[in-house]
């Protein structure tokens, strides 16, 4: 069964015909060429596929499309401003090492950004706890923390304005 | 100390940005024009006679472009002794071995016609072990030799043997002694993007393919004999090398699925792409290889190591990869961490119908470190010493030639001994928590720290390519796979070239435009692509100060009219302007071109853009490219006596841990970590406490939790929830790193190689911690709470 779903993404409307079994993931990727959002196992176990619908963190590629329906969809090229401006976690990860082979870093990041808007001075096993489903292999967690606490701290002094 | 711009900075790797924002283009983000997408279809047997394959239904499906088996398609040959076969006739000798293969319009498509393909086996006993391999009456992996020969046996025929002194004797004079055996487990690299790759042919035939390697010149190579093999000899591959998601060891061969989308490339006339899953990832990979050592190991009364003998059982599995010479980087430890006269060490690799096993980062290194480390803190024990003033009695010094022949120049191991021990109160706390259920344990490595020559040449080149602008192109034959590659090799060139390293980009990744390396492997990236650099850099340096010599006063006295043009008031000072000045008189820094005698005059400095545009635009003009191929001095390892000097340095580290161990359940919780590495020099201080703090994790896992589970040869754990590598929250302790310098004589500002060393000592700094916790030794990794109830429970 094929059904034109209508949702915004990155504050855009926009609109894709997809099949009952597709994922948002298979959507963003596939149809609309949306690629920052990475698939790094496709059984929601690792995270890379993190996107925000409705503000909330889930797992693009566990997520049914024809659910996307009406709702906003935040990924990882969303989070960019005008003239490539990086976001101030984006900024955080790159300043403190947080970045690696950065397929995990996208959704680290969204993960991290989810956390944020709920909770804008988490402690550090708070960070954790909420980057608990997202996998990364080279860095060892560490300084994808540290970047979060900065990012933290940047909030602070810059208030977050980007939507979700 | 010399005193860096740029060297030891905390400046942000330049691959970042677009990483963080989702620019960066993985295989799995690429597409080509008409692109068709391939599917493997693996047996359904561990080792089975095929029978018939029937692949009518799959051709008849529509959508579908190609089908391939080894019956319809040329012979291709690969692995490192060339005893595999790209498509399978005859027989299967693996669970994922390729039987068939498809290439249809979109990926549903060839996953439905991979699954209306029929192969028919006959199937045949297996042997999944190397014990059972080893009977006299075990079926055969292979019935025949590479070159046609029966085979009698399962051995792989690459035997690893090292003999030094005279062990036997050493064992009747030793005054003690310890003794055991030790396992390691099979694990998945566990890259977080999976491998993958787009094959196609130009109309000349020659092949372009993206793919997923390490090694992309051997690939080229490797490629080019495939070609020839099809029947396109003398045509060209050229292989370009997307941003990787992680590779660990896994980019060190070419695989199955890169020949099969070029085989399914060359039928169809279209771009083939293939990108596993990830269960296809745990299944149809080639894992680290699973080790059972036999170690002993034995020391003179004051505690002086006298002997050490190891005889280690490996299973291969059905084919070789490069993993097969895994032994050669294990000799190292064996042979020269601690300073130790007599050494035996004696390999027998076995082929078993289980997966075929490759190299992941340490390259052997880590089980050899897993049993000798192990059985280090026992010797201590037995001989009645603390295993920290052990290995500091034991420590390998500066200026010493070990007796596999290495030469150890530069050797930071007693300061990072003295490191670690400081920073977990080891005086204070080693042995003296009894009934705490907490201890603290440490263990140390030995590793090529200045590349390992593993092929003929071990060189790397480099292209230095400067623009009009004072732009400066890095153009390298390496491979960033996240590492942080790109980061030392812009602070390298940046520092010595004399520009900032905003202006330098990398560029790498393309065998047809960049120059060839060996591959990114052992540790090697930044130690010789930065040397490299720097020979470059002091080229390029030459010919900019030559240029300088003719234009700098003439440019100098342009800007000055200007300026006088601009402002009356300026007073131009009277200088010799026609002065044509030496060469040697110039300096270059932070992109500023000076006269050394006048550093500091504001007026007397010129851009590098500013010389490099005087000079291209005059007549008969010049532009400034230089190149430098860089080989260490180091040298292969003799296949008869295994001696050598392999590496250029080598890298020394000590690692070490406290833990508590819950005598309810068994589980082990790290409560600190401190790892000390003689480092040479830090080249990009975030991309060296990154390889740190990855390798440490990665250890951990190999310490506690990762384990690749099979059964007669199939995979049991192929997804994430069941192969379980460590989350965010799993490390809630602090890991803390101390980079000793030793300034190493032949690194890149003295730099040695880091990227595989934070996880060769991890597991048995673990093990030795959970000994001194609760008094038992767990001999087979991971230390899983069971293996320690287990032990706990046999103890009382």
């Amino acid at each position: 069964m094929k059904k034109e779903i209508h949702f915004t993404l990155n504050g855009y409307e926009v609109a894709a015909e997809v099949e009952a079994h597709k994922m948002l993931l298979n959507v963003l990727r596939e149809q609309l060429q949306v690629t920052g959002t990475k698939e790094g196992c496709g059984q929601g176990e690792c995270g890379a596929c993190t996107v925000l619908v409705g503000g909330l963190s889930v797992d693009s590629c566990l997520y049914p499309a024809f659910e996307v329906e009406g709702k906003s969809v935040t990924t990882i090229e969303g989070l960019v401003g005008e003239g490539n401006k990086l976001h101030p976690i984006q900024k955080a990860f790159v300043e403190n090492g947080g970045i690696q082979c950065g397929f995990c870093t996208p959704g680290m990041i969204m993960s991290a950004k989810a956390l944020l808007d709920e909770n804008s001075h988490p402690s550090e096993e708070e960070i954790r706890r909420g980057i608990s489903g997202n996998l990364c292999r080279c860095t060892g967690y560490v300084q994808i923390v540290e970047s979060i606490e900065k990012a933290a701290h940047m909030n602070e002094a810059a208030p977050d304005k980007s939507t979700t | 100390m010399t005193e860096f711009s740029f060297i030891g900075t905390e400046t942000p790797r330049p691959d970042a940005p677009d990483k963080a924002a989702g620019k960066a283009l993985y295989i799995h983000d690429l597409t080509r024009p008409g692109m068709l997408y391939g599917k493997i279809k693996f047996s359904d047997y561990a080792h089975a006679r095929i029978k018939h394959i029937d692949t009518s239904r799959a051709e008849k499906l529509p959508g579908v472009r190609a089908v391939i088996t080894g019956y319809n398609t040329p012979e291709i040959r690969i692995g490192f002794i060339r005893d595999n076969f790209v498509l399978k006739q005859g027989k299967v000798r693996q669970f994922r071995d390729e039987v068939a293969a498809v290439a249809a319009i979109d990926p549903e498509i060839a996953e439905e016609a991979v699954d209306l393909i029929r192969v028919e086996y006959e199937e045949l006993p297996g042997v999944f072990t190397p014990e059972e391999a080893l009977r006299e009456d075990a079926p055969l992996v292979h019935e025949v030799d590479v070159k046609g020969r029966p085979k009698t046996d399962n051995l792989v025929p690459v035997p690893w043997k090292f003999v030094a002194g005279d062990v036997e004797r050493a064992k009747d004079m030793a005054a003690y002694r310890a003794e055991d055996y030790f396992e390691t487990p099979l694990i998945q690299q566990s890259c977080m993007g999976t491998a993958g790759c787009i094959a196609e042919f130009d109309l000349q035939n020659n092949l372009l393919i993206h793919t997923k390697t390490q090694i992309p010149f051997l690939a080229q190579n490797d490629f080019n004999r495939a070609l020839a093999a099809i029947g396109l000899e003398g045509k060209n591959s050229r292989v370009i090398v997307p941003t990787l998601g992680g590779s660990f060891g896994t980019g060190l061969d070419t695989h199955g699925y890169e020949y099969i989308s070029i085989l399914l490339a060359y039928k169809t006339g279209r771009p083939v792409k293939i990108v596993l899953t990830r269960e296809e990832e745990f299944t149809a990979l080639s894992p680290r290889q699973p080790s059972k050592s036999h170690i002993i190991q034995g020391c003179d009364k004051e505690g002086k190591l006298l002997f050490r003998d190891i005889r280690m059982l490996l299973d291969n599995g059905a084919y070789t990869s490069w993993g097969a010479t895994t032994p050669s980087v294990m000799m190292l430890p064996i042979s020269s961490l601690y300073r130790v006269p007599n050494v035996f060490y004696d390999t027998k690799i076995v082929y078993t119908n289980n997966t075929y096993c490759q190299a992941m980062r340490g390259y052997g290194n880590p089980q050899a470190a897993w049993a000798l480390e192990s059985n280090m803190d026992q010797l201590a024990e037995a001989a009645g010493m603390d295993p920290y003033e052990f290995r500091r009695k034991n420590a390998n010094i500066p200026n010493d030639i070990s007796p596999m022949g290495l030469n150890i120049t530069t050797c930071g191991l007693k300061e990072c001994l003295d490191t670690v021990a400081e920073k977990l109160q080891w005086k204070e706390k080693r042995g003296k928590q009894k009934g705490t259920g907490r201890g603290v344990g440490m263990a140390s490595l030995f590793h090529v720290g200045g590349s390992g020559r593993v092929y003929r040449s071990d060189g790397t080149g480099i292209i230095l390519k400067l623009d009009d602008f004072g732009n400066v192109s890095v153009i390298s034959g390496g491979v960033e796979m996240g590492q942080g590659f790109n980061a030392a090799l812009s602070l390298a060139t940046a520092e010595a070239l004399g520009v900032t390293p905003d202006r330098v980009t990398v560029i790498s990744g393309d065998t047809a435009t960049c120059p060839w390396d060996v591959g990114t492997h052992a540790s090697r990236g930044a130690f010789t692509s930065c040397n490299a650099a720097i020979m470059a850099s002091e080229k390029a340096r030459r010919k900019v100060f030559e240029l300088a010599s003719e234009h700098f006063m003439p440019r100098i006295k342009s800007k000055m009219k200007r300026r006088k043009k601009k402002d009356p008031d300026f007073e131009v000072p009277d200088l010799d302007y026609e002065r044509i000045c030496d060469p040697s008189e110039f300096d270059m820094k932070e992109n500023m071109i000076f006269l050394k005698e006048e550093p500091e005059n504001p007026l007397l400095r010129l851009t590098l853009g500013d010389i490099l545009r005087e000079a291209h635009y005059k007549e008969q003009g010049t532009m400034i490219v230089t190149e430098a191929f860089y080989d260490p001095c180091n040298q292969m390892i003799d296949a008869k006596t295994c001696r050598g000097n392999l590496s250029a340095t080598y890298i020394f580290g000590t690692q070490g841990a406290e833990v508590e161990v819950d005598l309810e359940t068994g589980k082990v919780k790290v409560l600190n970590f401190v790892a000390a590495h003689d480092v040479g020099q830090v080249l990009s201080k975030q991309a060296i406490k990154g390889q740190i703090y990855g390798g440490v994790v990665q250890g951990l896992g190999y310490a506690l939790s990762e384990e690749y589970k099979t059964s007669r040869g199939k995979n049991q754990n192929s997804n994430f929830l069941d192969y379980k590598i460590l989350s965010a929250p799993d490390i809630d302790f602090p890991i803390e790193i101390e980079c000793v310098e030793t300034h190493d004589i032949e690194g890149p500002f003295g730099a040695k190689g880091v990227g595989e060393p934070g996880l060769v000592p991890t597991a048995p700094a673990i093990a030795n911690a959970v000994y001194d916790a609760v008094g038992v030794r767990i001999k087979s990794l991971p230390l899983t709470p069971e293996k320690i109830l287990e032990a706990l429970a046999q103890k009382e």
